[in-house]
Order: C-alpha cells, then sequence, then structure tokens
C-alpha cells in the first residue's frame, strides 16, 4: 500500500459514515432504501475497520495531517494500536446495530432521521477514536453528543424526555469543563496536538496548575464515562429510547469518555504521578461498588444492565489507575469485551421486550421453557459479564486482579473480586425471575409475536447470535487478544512511540 | 483589561454554576448558556489580548508583523460558539417539550425515571 | 401578527439582506465574513419574513424542504474536502485555480466549503425555527 492509500484508509471511517448520511438525508422519505443504505454503511464501515486493524498491525502507526498542514500546526489524525481496536469495536457495533434496528425501531421513529443519526453518532465515535488534537476531540465529541441527545429522546414519551434533559445538562456541563481546560491548556503550552502537548505540559514551569487541568479533564471525562459520584445521568436515560439506541450507547458512548481518559492520563500527564493514580483508584473503587448494588436494587431489564455499565466501568478506570503496562494491556482487553457482552445482552432484552411487551422483572417469567434459544444466549453472556471461566469475562478480570496484585493493590483487587460477586447475583436475579420461574399468562404481546414471519424473527434473533459468537471467539482465542492487548498497553506506557510518530512526520 | 476580563469570567462560571443547580428548567438552560459563554471568555482571554491588531497576515507581507492578535483562540472561539449555538438550541427544544409533557417547570418533578418499577 | 408597515419592509430588505450574505459569503476568505455570518444573515432574512408574513408563506418562498439544504450543503463541504484526493493530496488540502475573476478573486475549495456551510446554516436554521414556531399554535 503507498502512502496515500494508508492516508485514505485512515479518514475512512470519518468520511464514510459522513457521505452514508447525506445520501440517506437526500432520501428522507424513502424508509426502505434508508434500511438497505443503513446496512450497506454498517457492513463497509466493518470491513474497512478489519482493513485499518491489519494496516496497523502490520505497519505500525499512522499519522495523517488534514488539509496538508505541518504538525504540530495543523489537526491530525493518529491511527495506533489503541485506536484501531476502538475503530474495529465501532465498526462491529454499527455492523450489528444497522440489522437489530430494521426490526426493532418502530416506523415513526425512523421517519425523524434514525439512520442519518445513527451514522452521525458513528462518525464522532470514530473521529473523537482517530484524532490527535485536543480541540478537534471536543469536536468529535459535541458531534457524538448532539446525535445522541436526538437518539434518546426520538419518541418523546414522559421517560425519554427526563432522562433526556438529565443527560443533556450534565453532558454540557461537561463540555464546557472540557473546553475550558482545554483553552488553559493552550494558554500554558501554546499548543493543541497531543504528541506535542505530551512534551511540552512537561515544561511548563507551574505544575501545580497542571495537576488543575489534569483534574478538570478528569471531571469532565468522568461525566462521560460515568464514574463515581458523576454517574447518575446513565441510569435515568439508558433505558429510556429504542432498545437499539440503548445497544449502542451502552456498547459505545461510554467507552469514549474511558477511551479519552486512558489516552489523556497515558500520553499527555505523567503516567507516574502518585496523586493523580491514586485519584482515579479511589473513583474506581466507589464506581464498582456503587454500580453494583444500583443494579442489585433495581427490578427492570435494562435497568440492572445500566447501572451494571457503571460499575463495569469502574474496572476500566481501575485498570488505569494502576498505572502499569500489563494494567493497561488488562483494560484494554477489559474494554473490548465489555463493549461485546454489554451490546449482546442490550439485544437479548429487546427481544424479550419483543417476545412479552415489558422489561419488568416482575411480568416477566417462562421464557426457559418456550424459547430455550434465547436463554443460552442470554446464559453465555451473564456468564461472560459475571466473570464465569472459560468465558472472557473471567480473563478480562483475571487480568486486571493479577495487574493489582503485581503492584502490590491488594485493598481496590479485593473490591473489585467482591463486586464481580454481586454481579453474579443480579445476573442469576434476571435468570430466575424472566427465564426460570413459571409464566404468569401469555400476554397480547406474545400472541402478536407469534404471528411475525419467521424471516423477520431470524433478523432479530442474528445480531445477538452474531455478538455471541465474537464473545465465544474472545473466550477462546482470549490468549491471542490478549497479546495483542500487551503490545498496546506497551505502546501506551511509552508515549514516546506515539509522540515519535507524530513528530516525526514533519 | 484581563483582569476585568477574568473577574467577568469568574462571575459567567459562578452564575451558570449556580443557575444549573436550580430548580427551575428556565434556569438550568441559561446556566448552561452562561456556562458556554464563560468557557469562550476563558479562552479568549487566555489567549492574550492584543489591542488594535488584526489577526491575520496583512497585504504585501510575507509573515505577520508584531503586535498581532493571536489568531488560534479566535478560531476556537468561534467554532465554540457555533457548536453551541447548535446544542443550546436543542436544549431549549427539548426543555420546552419536557415541560409541556410534564406540566411543570420544577425538575424536582422529573423522577419517573427514578422510581424503582 | 400583521403589521403592514412591517411586511412593506419586509418586501425590499428581504433581497438586500440575502444579497448582503452572499457578499459576507465571497469575501470570507480574504476578509472578515465567511459562510457561517452570510448563512446566519440570509436565515435571519427569512426568519424575518415567517415573522412578517407567517411560517406557511416562509415556507412557500423558500419552495424547499430544509433537509434538502442541509444535505446538499454537508455534501458540497464534503466533495470540496475530497478534491484534493483527485492529486493525491491529504483531505482537505486547499487547491486554487489560477484564473482571477473580478467580483471573488480566485476561486477555490475553500469557497466551495464555505459556500456548503452556508447552505447548512441556512438549513439548519430554518429547520429549528419552523419546528419551534409550528408548535406554538393558540
Amino acid at each position: 500500500m503507498t502512502t496515500f492509500d494508508i492516508e485514505l484508509l485512515v479518514l475512512l471511517p470519518i468520511l464514510l459514515p459522513l457521505s452514508f448520511a447525506i445520501l440517506m438525508l437526500f432520501a428522507w422519505k424513502n424508509l426502505q432504501f434508508q434500511r438497505i443504505i443503513n446496512v450497506v454503511a454498517g457492513s463497509t464501515g466493518f470491513i474497512v475497520a478489519i482493513i485499518l486493524f491489519s494496516t496497523i498491525y502490520v505497519n505500525g502507526i499512522q499519522v495523517v495531517a488534514i488539509g496538508g498542514w505541518k504538525v504540530p500546526f495543523g489537526i491530525v489524525l493518529v491511527a495506533d494500536n489503541f485506536s484501531a481496536i476502538m475503530i474495529l469495536m465501532s465498526g462491529l457495533m454499527g455492523f450489528a446495530v444497522a440489522f437489530y434496528s430494521i426490526v426493532t425501531v418502530d416506523t415513526a421513529n425512523e421517519q425523524h432521521f434514525y439512520y442519518p443519526l445513527l451514522q452521525i453518532l458513528l462518525m464522532g465515535v470514530n473521529g473523537a477514536f482517530l484524532t490527535g488534537d485536543m480541540f478537534n476531540l471536543y469536536v468529535w465529541f459535541e458531534v457524538m453528543l448532539i446525535s445522541s441527545f436526538v437518539l434518546l429522546a426520538l419518541g418523546g414519551k414522559q421517560e425519554q424526555l427526563e432522562g433526556a434533559v438529565k443527560y443533556v445538562t450534565l453532558n454540557l456541563v461537561s463540555s464546557m469543563i472540557f473546553l475550558s481546560a482545554v483553552g488553559i491548556l493552550y494558554g500554558m503550552t501554546g499548543t493543541l496536538n497531543m504528541a506535542d502537548l505530551a512534551v511540552k505540559v512537561k515544561l511548563v514551569e507551574n505544575q501545580g496548575l497542571v495537576t488543575v487541568v489534569a483534574m478538570m479533564f478528569l471531571v469532565s471525562f468522568g461525566i462521560k464515562s460515568a464514574v463515581f459520584p458523576l454517574f447518575s445521568w446513565l441510569p435515568a436515560s439508558y433505558h429510556t429510547p429504542p432498545v437499539a439506541v440503548s445497544a449502542l450507547f451502552a456498547g459505545l458512548l461510554t467507552k469514549v469518555g474511558v477511551y479519552t481518559m486512558y489516552r489523556v492520563f497515558t500520553l499527555i500527564f505523567d503516567i507516574n504521578n502518585e496523586f493523580i493514580g491514586t485519584v482515579i483508584l479511589i473513583i474506581a473503587g466507589f464506581t464498582m461498588v456503587t454500580g453494583v448494588l444500583g443494579a442489585a436494587a433495581q427490578n427492570d431489564f435494562r435497568r440492572i444492565l445500566s447501572f451494571h455499565i457503571v460499575s463495569q466501568v469502574g474496572y476500566m478506570v481501575m485498570a488505569l489507575g494502576l498505572m502499569t503496562a500489563f494494567s493497561f494491556a488488562a483494560g484494554i482487553f477489559y474494554i473490548v469485551y465489555h463493549i461485546v457482552t454489554k451490546t449482546n445482552l442490550f439485544f437479548i432484552s429487546g427481544i424479550v421486550e419483543r417476545i412479552k411487551g415489558t422489561y419488568n422483572l416482575d411480568t416477566l417469567g417462562g421464557l426457559f421453557k418456550k424459547y430455550p434459544s434465547v436463554s443460552l444466549l442470554f446464559l453465555i453472556s451473564a456468564f461472560t459479564l459475571s466473570g464465569i471461566p472459560p468465558f472472557a469475562g473471567f480473563w478480562a478480570k483475571f487480568t486486571v486482579a493479577l495487574a493489582g496484585f503485581r503492584i502490590e493493590q491488594y485493598l481496590i483487587v479485593g473490591v473489585s473480586l467482591f463486586v464481580g460477586l454481586l454481579t453474579l447475583y443480579s445476573m442469576t436475579k434476571i435468570w430466575n425471575y424472566a427465564f426460570w420461574q413459571d409464566e404468569k399468562q401469555e400476554s397480547e404481546v406474545e400472541r402478536e409475536f407469534y404471528k411475525i414471519s419467521i424471516n423477520r424473527k431470524y433478523l432479530l434473533y442474528s445480531p445477538s447470535i452474531f455478538m455471541t459468537v465474537v464473545i465465544l471467539l474472545l473466550s477462546f482465542f482470549a490468549g491471542s487478544a490478549f497479546d495483542f492487548a500487551v503490545l498496546t498497553g506497551e505502546q501506551l506506557a511509552n508515549p514516546q512511540y506515539y509522540i515519535n510518530a507524530v513528530l516525526g512526520v514533519r | 483589561m484581563t483582569l476585568l476580563l477574568a473577574i467577568v469570567t469568574g462571575i459567567l462560571f459562578t452564575a451558570g454554576f449556580y443557575l444549573v443547580l436550580r430548580r427551575s428548567l428556565v434556569k438550568v438552560i441559561f446556566g448552561l448558556m452562561f456556562l458556554g459563554h464563560a468557557a469562550n471568555l476563558l479562552i479568549f482571554n487566555i489567549g492574550r489580548l492584543t489591542k488594535g491588531a488584526p489577526a491575520f497576515i496583512l497585504e504585501g507581507n510575507q509573515t505577520a508583523v508584531e503586535p498581532y492578535a493571536e489568531p488560534i483562540p479566535q478560531a476556537l472561539i468561534l467554532t465554540a460558539i457555533v457548536i453551541g449555538f447548535g446544542v443550546q438550541a436543542f436544549a431549549i427544544v427539548l426543555f420546552k417539550k419536557a415541560y409541556q409533557m410534564i406540566g411543570s417547570d420544577d425538575i424536582n418533578s422529573l423522577k419517573s425515571t427514578d422510581r424503582i418499577a | 401578527m400583521k403589521s403592514i408597515i412591517l411586511q412593506t419592509a419586509t418586501r425590499y430588505l428581504l433581497p438586500m439582506l440575502l444579497l448582503f450574505s452572499f457578499f459576507l459569503l465571497f469575501r470570507g476568505h480574504n476578509s472578515p465574513g465567511g459562510g457561517f455570518v452570510g448563512g446566519l444573515v440570509a436565515s435571519a432574512a427569512y426568519a424575518l419574513y415567517s415573522i412578517a408574513f407567517g411560517v406557511e408563506e416562509a415556507k412557500k418562498l423558500l419552495r424547499i424542504e430544509p433537509v434538502y439544504l442541509i444535505a446538499t450543503g454537508l455534501m458540497l463541504a464534503l466533495f470540496s474536502g475530497m478534491i484534493a484526493f483527485f492529486s493525491f493530496d491529504t483531505f482537505m488540502t486547499a487547491k486554487w485555480s489560477d484564473l482571477n475573476f473580478p467580483l471573488f478573486g480566485k476561486l477555490g475549495t475553500p469557497l466551495l466549503f464555505d459556500l456548503g456551510v452556508y447552505i447548512v446554516v441556512i438549513g439548519i436554521t430554518l429547520k429549528i425555527l419552523f419546528t419551534i414556531s409550528e408548535e406554538v399554535k393558540p
């Protein structure tokens, strides 16, 4: 491949969704066309992500200077191992959600620009993963946020609007803190390029102010990734939108916050800073515990899952707080496994809702008898989430705990193991109530479900089956996946690789 | 001038956070707007103020001549203003919809998502 | 609200404002101005018209659904960035033609990008305006 080809390849995850979104806007009245284009967009996005991933694996970090401006003056896109993994995950999500949306999203919502917004959201997420410029990151955040605002409020039911009000307010406050922090950082160093910042932040005389800015970033990304005590918007909103949107948000959006946290705290701010590491570890511990306790109290399929996102984000942040190359690797593996598993659980909750017409555990029941295949799909994901060997979740939790043991942080490891146990408890709760207990009575919705054609049923199940296959692959080939995560962790722990790749372009 | 702008920024941040914490939906929107302005003003001030000098290269010159205003903060603010415009327009429509549906301006009545079913 | 003074004034102001918005758009890459400001002025012209004559009349005057404007503008902006691909340059590298026009100065891809922004801004502002005012039915 020539340099031009690789540059084009790095740009495609951003350009493709935009082009498809424009195409859909031109045909905004023709829903059938939009559905087909959306599937095409999801598939090509996935293929491009795979090619990008393999290219980065072979050729190393790739840098594109937009508009031909010299680094570090213009905006750069940087695809290193971590970005490539995240792009791959967003491609995977775009692919699965494209199929899942066809059956689960109402026509009324589809008419309100559901598909174009989905593509714009993916563009924002991909842009945030690829960019190597602080202010550009802010712009991608906003692209992602504004389309997520609309997706969240699609349909306009009361609980959706209430959830959206909380989501919008907290995320806007977070954006403003982020923007101010970027401004102060620029005032101190005179640059916005992340690699250049990494060099110049260390030369700033007033290191106290640098720590203040670091904390501003922590608060801002903390809100976006829903850590304690800033997570309250997540359980208030994630269970309200159409389930395809829930699944996409659960898989991708909070992980964008986690990704930027990893990026900023490994690259720009000194990773050997005791203070930052300790603060992050304390936050991580509280996040894990509150999330899982919140889930234990809930009685609604999607709300339990929403609270679990909070608790699982705690593990990822914990891996960051441990601040070793091995813990970064564990954290990355954790992010990958969590995206796949959580999305699949939301997919299954949507299938259950389609069958029974409710998410409430008290009225559900008897699913195991009638739909053993759906139950099997749920069981695999639930085991994975709660960390039962030999599934991927076990390897993820095991490596995170191992990373803690290696640097003798026993307290946080103890907390994480205890939280794992509670996770198993609430997964058992869903299993007992929704699948295991006897059916109370056949609902009206279920009789409707019998009438759905077999093809549409397969369309409903197929994304979940696909995700389950990915989970199984990730479980049984955890070794090879983790090898790659170790490479990525090395790259994050030694920011010199990134800095050389970006500033060497000159 | 820098001191004055710094004080104004401080006031805007204070007022913004105070209003966001109020119980009225309208006040929350105003708070969000104040926060946006505060952040923009902060960036503007941090770029070091230069009086009466443009932020671009004058005709006939190859490089900018001292004194010149720094262009980057201005570009950042312009972008942030445009984004803020879109986001706030959406927030206003959303809050209005929420107000119409709930029939109350009080944030304490937005409870249906917190109840355990 | 129907005011004869406003209606008469608007009839004359609308073309003037639209001309002014074009002026802002075309001088944008050399002097203060540009697609965003121009677009805002143009949509302000339509907003004024909708205040004077009502939203329905403004929609009739626009003739085209704002969504198509958004799509067209985005497409122009995207295309202006992709022109650089034809000469194997990075995305969004500015390409200038050597032709010098009396009014616009040099023509180049940044102008095309600005034109895209101009159209997107009009589309989005009018979409917001029409959406908000549609619901206010006393």
